[in-house]
């Protein structure tokens, strides 16, 4: 298992260099210079400018900027400057807790996706083609079809112009109302937090909703129709314990491969869902690259999804083979 | 005479029992028809569809037509009662645009002197029937007695003053066709090197999903992002735009459903049928497109079903974003990108609308794709 896992690890790097070449190459098609745009900033000096240019080589042709590029990460591991901040790419797309921002509400999300949607799993099944299990569908697929942005801007506009909620003093977007920014950590800018944060949980979880409650109803099922849950039946055993003890512990096994396989879900979902409800995210952090053409931060952004990506399907295949003593990884 | 193809007469002398034969896709279509909420969305899909298809026609308006003085006009209200009763032929009033005094706000004022009625078949802006002909023949529009016309905004009007539910029927178009566009190009590809590569494994396997992998570990968002605003950046013809999107949506998706053919290939090459096509002498090809496909091709229908709606939403989301398809062609997507900010929400709401019709066409291809998973699935009991 431990070399499995290490060589995985070491299966990323080409992947992950493959990809940085076809990002790069795609970025350099953008038209649009960034260093006239950058020229155009009075706090960049020509002086900055013409080191800049010297250092990335952006006069040169693809292939030589894209090598020098990645010399910079091997041997310093410098991913390059931003053009806006001139800061580090790390720095702009990272700091200011947008990585830790990121993380708690991909995590958050999945957490509170996983404890509503398994048990509602679970019921379906039992309930099978009864008109709660069809209800349970419905909604699940009603999830699963709203665009998150668009769930987004429905979401505000109900808080906004039909709860009027500006009128308690309640604001929406961001992580917290402007009061609270900068204060220390209470109870009250705790909550505050939750109240603006439950929107995102509501639209990045609604679109994983259904595809894991489908799943386990259908896991629970299959797992339910076998002949050692008809024993356990047979021999007298109170129906939770068979559904609960029996079935269910083995019809959940093959969902967490799905928890790993949801993380880039949950990065791409909250991507449009951060840049809708302004959440202080690396994904607005690219966004914002995006928008101003910042090669390197968008090349940086592209490579930690990438990686986020990877380390999840990495981690769903571990996790499948720790839970299910039948697979094996050579 | 077998067990299931017996003729009428017979079954009437062993009793009022009818046997029929049916074909796979009869069986198909039978198992389909159970499933009510399939066939729900199959109906929904259908009206969507004839109505993109007819959109001039059931449009009022030119979708481009600029009515500048009812920028941000709401909804018109539908009337049925007035001072002289009630009329089952609903009618409309001419409203005009007045400014506040001291906000400086628009507000629209109903001029209640005159009715116009909704009349069907009405003459209106001059378009080209599916490409064919010219007409100027529009399913409805308001006009009084006096055969003065006014203006008709069913989802309201946006910042230029253009209908929103004209345009909401062209943009209906792109949206739905995207998802059937980017199969097109992916399944040809998809069937192909899956088919290749799960058939005969080995090297090219090998080869075949190393690739594949490259292109699965690219995250999708972001460089469709990436691409939308390459392609937005070179002041290209909005046609192109749109093709470049669907190339986009194309290098994004391919991979992942080559592996899913594969897998399937892969089943299928190990069955006693294909030994035995093998042992007739059949050639590769022939055993790949007259015994493997036929018994992909339910799998690849539901597949294509299940791919649109996520298509349609990615779509929705790169052009609300800004990086989609652009001015002046028009999609679901495109058209909520007025709606970015929550201020403009709040003064204009409607301009959500269109949001409605991208939730309502996921579902339906979503319910669709789920009612013919279960019944092409010849294990699923009906």
């Amino acid at each position: 298992m431990i070399t499995y896992i290490i060589r995985r690890t070491l299966y990323m790097l080409p992947l992950l260099i493959l990809v940085s070449l076809i990002s790069f190459a795609l970025i350099q098609i953008m038209p649009g210079d960034y260093l006239t745009r950058a020229s155009m900033n009075p706090q960049i000096t020509q002086e900055t400018l013409n080191q800049m240019k010297a250092r990335y080589g952006l006069d040169k042709p693809f292939i030589v900027q894209y090598w020098l590029w990645f010399k910079q990460i091997i041997t310093k591991g410098d991913f390059g400057t931003s053009f806006e901040t001139m800061r580090p790419v790390y720095w702009t797309l990272f700091m200011g807790d947008r990585l830790m921002w990121t993380l708690i509400i991909a995590s958050t999300t999945m957490l509170l996706t996983w404890l509503i949607a398994i048990p509602l799993g679970i019921y379906s099944a039992t309930h099978q083609y009864k008109p709660s299990d069809h209800t349970l569908t419905f909604f699940g697929f009603l999830g699963l079809s709203i665009p998150n942005f668009f769930f987004a801007l429905v979401v505000l506009w109900v808080l906004v112009a039909i709860f009027k909620v500006g009128n308690y003093g309640l604001g929406v977007g961001g992580l917290f109302d402007n009061r609270f920014i900068g204060a220390s950590w209470s109870l009250a800018k705790l909550g505050n937090l939750l109240w603006h944060i439950w929107p995102a949980w509501l639209v990045i979880g609604t679109s994983g909703m259904a595809g894991l409650l489908r799943y386990m109803r259908g896991s629970l099922l299959d797992t339910l129709s076998l002949q050692y849950v008809q024993t356990a039946r047979a021999k007298g055993l109170p129906e939770h314990a068979v559904i609960y003890k029996h079935a269910v512990r083995n019809a959940i096994n093959p969902l967490v491969s799905m928890l790993g396989m949801s993380l880039p879900g949950l990065v791409s979902g909250s991507l449009v869902t951060a840049i809708v409800l302004n959440l202080p995210t690396v994904e607005r952090a690219f966004w914002s690259a995006l928008q101003m053409q910042d090669q390197y931060v968008i090349m940086g952004g592209l490579l930690f999804f990438s990686l986020f990506l990877l380390i999840g399907n990495l981690l769903a295949d571990i996790l499948l083979a720790w839970v299910d003593p039948r697979i094996r990884y050579g | 005479m077998t067990w299931f193809g017996r003729k009428k007469d017979e079954d009437k002398e062993i009793g009022k029992r009818e046997y029929v034969s049916l074909s796979q896709g009869q069986m198909i279509w039978r198992a389909f028809r159970k499933h009510r909420l399939g066939n729900i969305g199959m109906v929904i899909i259908i009206i969507l569809v004839v109505s993109a298809v007819f959109a001039e026609f059931i449009a009022p308006y030119d979708y481009k037509d600029q009515y500048n003085s009812y920028s941000f006009s709401p909804p018109s209200t539908l009337h049925f009662r007035s001072d002289d009763g009630f009329s089952l032929r609903p009618f409309v009033y001419k409203t005009t645009r007045q400014f506040d005094r001291v906000t400086y706000q628009p507000t629209f004022v109903a001029d209640t002197s005159t009715k116009y009625y909704i009349r069907l078949f009405v003459r209106g802006a001059e378009y080209q029937m599916l490409g064919l002909f010219k007409t100027n023949i529009h399913l409805f529009g308001a006009r009084s007695a006096n055969g003065d016309d006014a203006m008709i905004f069913l989802l309201g009007a946006d910042g230029y003053g253009r209908d929103l539910f004209t345009r909401t029927m062209i943009g209906g178009r792109i949206s739905l066709a995207v998802g059937p566009l980017v199969i097109l190009i992916i399944f040809p590809i998809a069937i192909v090197l899956g088919g290749i590569s799960g058939y005969y494994g080995g090297g090219v396997d090998m080869f075949l999903q190393r690739f594949g992998e490259v292109f699965m570990a690219i995250p999708g968002l972001p460089i469709l992002l990436v691409m939308g605003a390459a392609l937005s950046g070179f002041g290209f013809p909005a046609t192109i735009v749109f093709l470049g999107i669907i190339a986009a949506l194309a290098i994004v998706s391919w991979a992942g459903m080559a592996r899913v053919i594969r897998g399937q290939v892969l089943a299928i090459r190990q069955m006693d049928f294909v030994a035995a096509a093998k042992a007739a002498g059949s050639s590769d090809l022939r055993i790949i497109l007259r015994h493997i496909t036929p018994n992909i091709t339910s799998y690849l229908v539901v597949a294509a079903t299940l791919t649109i709606p996520g298509m349609m939403l990615t779509e929705a989301a790169l052009s609300f974003l800004g990086y989609g398809i652009h001015e002046p062609m028009t999609s679901w997507g495109q058209l909520l990108n007025a709606a970015t900010n929550i201020s403009g929400i709040e003064e204009h709401p409607w301009l959500l609308i269109p949001g409605a019709f991208i939730v309502v066409a996921v579902l339906a291809f979503n319910f669709l794709g789920d009612a013919l998973r279960d019944a092409v699935d010849p294990f699923t009991i009906v």
